[in-house]
């Protein structure tokens, strides 16, 4: 079956993306980008650097805008998959939900409406065995976004690594975050991946941090030789 | 040992991780073993040496599970609870002699309960999450339990403890699984 993945850049798609390459043929990358950085659905932070990523995976993208306002981006997000299924004839769409009803009971209902599957990999998964499973399959992502108390400055551009998911996993504890950044309480970029021909090196970076939320924009990075 | 059926579109389907896994580890969290079978793998020996037994939902367009009504005739022969979600509850009411009938429903809803029973007791009404393109008329004598504004959302044999829930309990209502693991019922 020859499948759409609803692609950001972040850990869960990434990781949905290889699992769903484990099963069916993985024909497309789609993006959306927001220009709403509060987006309902789509997160932003380093959204720009997604054709970075498809060019490492040797994945097709298919990208297009919104302006990010609540239900207009859905049409939005329904058109860049329209296009897909034209460019690429996909039959399903995966995303990398993990437990918001909001982002996958709509996504549901756009592949229902263009009589398409839908497959949600992640959905419920253990956080903890998740984490662990990035690391051990040698996915590589850093940190870009902090949207929650306790998260300071320090934890921008860090990479998500045994040491970071073991405080992470205190602080979900502590302050009633989840684990996997679900609640949008952190964002993440992923490096590298087990499909990736390359992976990504952030050459420059930007941090802008205030009062409990902050983003670690990628200005320059480029591909290099695994 | 308790049983879960893949009702999906084929063994180690992609559909695995989102409608088979999530309920088997709320049956592991319980304190239950857990043996997964697809519908296509069944054997005699492994509804025998069970203690209850779960179907799982599939994709809202995977539906071709139903297209073998006869694959679930071990339904009739089984003496241990069944939960049938989703999927599973359409394909107890094509064994048992009921139909499907077109009904989409995707998000959550409202479920109201009709009647009194021990699986849902307590919980008149209660969110649900919902991922269904067909609903169920129910077999002959099997009890309603519970309903939407759309559609029956619970069913029972008339007897036996083999429950049909078309929402998802593994999404927000894991204590429905719960409960099911936790029925006092042991049929000789």
């Amino acid at each position: 079956m020859k499948l759409g993945m609803l692609f950001s850049g972040g850990k869960d798609s990434t990781f949905a993306c290889w699992r769903a390459m484990q099963h069916e043929e993985v024909a497309c990358l789609i993006s959306v980008l927001s220009r709403n950085e509060e987006s309902y659905m789509f997160h932003t932070p380093n959204v720009r650097w997604v054709p970075l990523q498809a060019e490492a995976a040797g994945l097709p993208l298919v990208q297009g805008e919104t302006e990010g306002r609540e239900e207009e981006e859905l049409a939005d997000l329904r058109s860049v998959i329209r296009l897909a299924m034209d460019r690429h004839g996909i039959e399903g769409v995966v995303t990398g939900a993990l437990q918001s009803l909001y982002q996958a009971s709509r996504i549901q209902r756009i592949c229902a409406d263009l009589d398409l599957w839908c497959f949600n990999p992640l959905w419920h998964t253990d956080p903890h065995r998740y984490l662990q499973n990035l690391l051990s399959l040698g996915f590589r992502a850093v940190i870009t976004g902090v949207f929650s108390s306790p998260f300071d400055a320090s934890w921008l551009g860090r990479e998500l690594d045994r040491d970071t998911i073991r405080e992470l996993e205190v602080i979900a504890c502590t302050h009633r975050i989840t684990l996997t950044g679900e609640g949008g309480e952190y964002e993440t970029f992923v490096l590298d991946a087990p499909f990736f021909r390359q992976r990504i090196v952030v050459q420059e970076a930007e941090t802008a941090y205030r009062t409990d939320r902050g983003v670690y924009r990628i200005t320059r990075a480029a591909l290099e030789e695994k | 040992m308790i049983l879960i059926v893949d009702l999906c579109y084929r063994e180690g389907s992609l559909s695995l991780y989102e409608f088979v896994e999530p309920v088997a580890g709320i049956v592991r969290r319980s304190g239950f073993p857990v043996q997964v079978r697809h519908r296509s793998h069944l054997s005699r020996q492994d509804l025998a040496a069970v203690e209850r037994i779960i179907l799982c939902g599939t994709a809202l367009r995977d539906n071709a599970f139903a297209a073998e009504p006869a694959s679930f005739a071990w339904m009739k022969e089984v003496r241990v609870p069944v939960l049938g979600i989703c999927a599973g509850m359409q394909a107890m009411a094509l064994a048992f002699g009921g139909s499907l009938t077109p009904s989409q429903e995707i998000g959550t809803t409202e479920v109201r309960c009709t009647r009194r029973d021990p699986l849902l007791e307590g919980h008149e009404r209660f969110p649900a999450y919902e991922l269904h393109g067909a609903g169920v008329t129910p077999p002959p004598r099997f009890l309603v339990l519970a309903e939407s504004d759309h559609c029956i959302q619970a069913m029972r044999h008339p007897e036996l403890p083999f429950y049909g829930i078309l929402f998802h309990p593994e999404v927000r209502n894991e204590w429905v699984v719960e409960r099911f693991l936790a029925l006092p019922w042991r049929i000789c």
